[in-house]
């Protein structure tokens, strides 16, 4: 979707503002929504790509007007309800009010070393790898209104093929609940100029990882 | 941006805090966490020893042993570049690295910078948790657009014909910058080597600590 999370290219935002010895957490609930969110993803109860498509549906002003931490949260919220987790009354009370639903395993700290290792997102390729390294792709001028990974000022630029990743979970599918759907992922690397135009500076190269249905042979 | 892209809260006392000073999102956080372990769906004790594990274990201390062995051991280095994720995993000396991990490597032709612009993908399980500002809209927005001005806000200024190169994570790879070995540090050990290398030589916002820098 068109929202405010795809900020790549925009202006305005003011300088980088390194913060100096920073903790790892500024608060203690920080950490609390970091571990719920693990959590809840090895219980299989939704995807990474659920979590990023809440906080993108957060109204702009709530996204860009709150910290990371407090996105994750509501995004949590949004999840928790919406998967039918917990009810809003439940979240409101503070209290679960029925049982839980069953959930495919749970994290329990035996297990929390094992389970701070990345999953693998390599899913079996369901067709013949499209492009090769070298070659010259256009990405699609597409504007899903659900969860995409191809950000806007990458669409519909002329670019080349330098990596291939293999085949990996698709996330515009995952996230809106159609399965894996496993597709041919690539770094695409754009110049400079193709993105930001004549005066952009030409020693700038700027690389996405594109899912294969984002390009078109160029 | 900055003032409210984190919150500066200083209610530290989560455990035995008195109610009244409880912001909201605390309350809402804690009443989450109730419900959650209430419904049976997670142990808080688990979330205890996730914050534990990044709080003292998963740092870019991990990172930096990655860049000093592949500064001293070509053999290393060059399995790095081909695969980060294999190679990494071989050195046995953290927790196994989860899949498709990529090691970039910075030449005097060319450096590299790793972002984000779609939300927070950073290689946690070599550098720990992204810091704020990697996180925050001034980067996410002017990483792809202006890298040497982002650059510039750390204090780096990079020669005018080396090619900068970033590395917008839109999908689950995840990159680490091999950044280049400093000057006058030949026949260094690698644990010597690995206090050179700070984490935003390995993001692409700085670059490792020059012998005379070190303490």
């Amino acid at each position: 979707m068109d929202g405010v999370h795809d900020m790549g290219g925009m202006d305005g935002f003011g300088k980088v503002e390194p913060e100096k010895d920073e903790p790892v957490f500024h608060a203690p609930w920080e950490g609390r929504v970091l571990g719920m969110q693990r959590a809840m993803g090895y219980a299989g109860a939704w995807h990474i790509d659920h979590s990023r498509f809440a906080q993108e549906k957060l109204p702009p002003t709530t996204y860009l007007g709150v910290s990371y931490y407090q996105r994750w949260a509501l995004a949590m919220e949004s999840n928790v309800t919406e998967r039918g987790y917990a009810t809003p009354e439940e979240l409101k009370a503070g209290h679960a009010l029925t049982p839980g639903k069953t959930l495919r395993r749970k994290l329990t700290p035996d297990v929390v070393q094992a389970s701070l290792t990345r999953n693998s997102f390599y899913r079996q390729q369901q067709g013949p790898q499209r492009f090769k390294p070298g070659d010259r792709v256009r990405t699609k001028n597409i504007h899903p209104a659900t969860h995409t990974r191809l950000p806007r000022y990458a669409r519909g630029k002329l670019g080349v093929v330098e990596l291939c990743h293999g085949c990996h979970m698709y996330p515009d599918s995952v996230a809106t609940d159609r399965g894996d759907n496993p597709q041919w992922l690539y770094t695409v690397v754009f110049s400079s100029e193709e993105l930001w135009g004549p005066d952009a500076d030409p020693t700038i190269k700027i690389s996405i990882d594109a899912f294969e249905p984002y390009l078109d042979p160029a | 941006m900055a003032g409210h892209d984190h919150d500066h809260d200083h209610h530290h006392d989560h455990d035995h805090d008195h109610g009244s000073e409880l912001s909201e999102t605390q309350l809402r956080v804690r009443a989450l966490e109730t419900v959650l372990t209430e419904k049976g769906y997670i142990d808080p004790t688990a979330i205890d020893a996730i914050i534990e594990a990044y709080e003292t274990k998963i740092g870019p201390r991990n990172g930096a042993v990655v860049v000093a062995k592949a500064w001293t051991d070509p053999a290393f280095k060059k399995a790095l570049l081909e695969d980060a994720t294999k190679a990494v995993a071989s050195m046995g000396h953290m927790s196994r690295v989860g899949d498709h991990l990529v090691a970039v490597e910075n030449t005097p032709q060319r450096h590299n910078m790793i972002v984000c612009t779609l939300c927070s993908c950073y290689p946690w399980e070599v550098l720990g948790l992204p810091p704020v500002w990697y996180k925050s809209a001034p980067y996410r927005s002017r990483a792809v657009k202006d890298p040497r001005g982002v650059l510039a806000d750390f204090g780096i200024s990079m020669p005018k014909d080396t090619e900068v190169r970033v590395w917008d994570s839109t999908a689950e790879t995840r990159f680490i910058v091999l950044p280049m070995r400093p000057a006058g540090t030949e026949g260094w050990s690698e644990d010597k080597l690995a206090d050179l290398v700070t984490r935003d030589s390995m993001i692409g916002t700085g670059l490792p600590l020059k012998p005379s820098e070190t303490k």
